[in-house]
């Protein structure tokens, strides 16, 4: 398990592709059929740049690294703001990176900090996970 | 028009009890990109009952999805969610204001097992953008 993990450790980045199709598996996966993470004539007509991955697609994506860097480690905390939307093109899609490091090991809980971002730019502000580890 | 604050306070009823499933968790993994091995369910999956409870106040409050966006969110758990688990989620609303003409909404859901028992706890805040903002 995340034994392993060690304060300061700086956690191999993780690179996902996200693409229009994989929003509509994921509305119907989760149940969030905004138009906005679908429809380029709706997102724009809300002011939005195109369309967009829901946050949660992206945080779901944040914990599938947390996973594999902890071994399947029990989250007891997840968190995060959305700062900036992922804009998915249609076609190709874009790439999220996930990149983490072990901040606290103490009591039996670790503490990753994360940074996910897009061309470049975070996208969630302060993403953080709790592991029972 | 912006959302009438004596909504701050306000618990709206449970969801109707979820059956958490293989398949169902499967398929979320699935949409995430990931593949499922059995066992507990990602640490994002509870936002489909989160959402359940969230589509149910925007609903009956008559708030349109597509002006919504996801502001933050956080999880905390008291144990994985599994397959077999048969979930409800509460949700009340924790605050209201409003920004350049958006309401920032901030909810929080609990979500509970059959026995009553508290499975996690979420937050979320929803960034309702009306029409005029």
């Amino acid at each position: 398990m995340s034994a392993s993990l060690r304060p300061g450790d700086a956690l191999p980045p993780q690179v996902f592709v996200v693409r229009r199709s994989d929003l509509v598996r994921y509305a119907e996966a989760s149940g969030d059929h905004n138009p906005i993470h679908q429809d380029e004539d709706v997102a724009r007509s809300v002011g939005l740049p195109g369309v967009i991955a829901h946050g949660m697609f992206t945080m779901a994506l944040a914990a599938r690294a947390v996973d594999t860097w902890s071994d399947g480690a029990e989250v007891v905390e997840l968190g995060c703001k959305f700062t900036k939307p992922v804009v998915v093109p249609d076609g190709d899609g874009v790439e999220v990176q996930v990149a983490g490091t072990v901040k606290d090991v103490a009591d039996g809980r670790t503490t990753l900090a994360l940074e996910v971002t897009c061309g470049g730019e975070k996208v969630l502000g302060m993403p953080r996970a709790v592991l029972r580890a | 028009m912006p959302i009438d604050q004596s909504l701050v306070g306000r618990s709206f009823p449970p969801t109707e009890p979820y059956t958490v499933s293989e398949e169902k968790v499967r398929e979320f993994v699935s949409a995430t990109g990931g593949e499922y091995a059995g066992g507990a369910a990602p640490a994002t999956f509870p936002i489909v009952l989160a959402f359940d409870a969230m589509n149910a106040f925007l609903g009956a409050e008559q708030i349109d999805l597509s002006r919504i966006v996801h502001g933050d969110q956080k999880f905390s758990y008291e144990r994985p969610v599994r397959p077999g688990d048969v979930l409800t989620a509460t949700l009340t609303v924790a605050s209201l204001r409003q920004i350049a003409g958006a309401d920032i909404i901030g909810t929080t859901s609990e979500i509970t097992d059959e026995s009553g028992a508290r499975v996690c706890a979420t937050s979320a805040t929803l960034v309702h953008r009306g029409a005029d903002a």
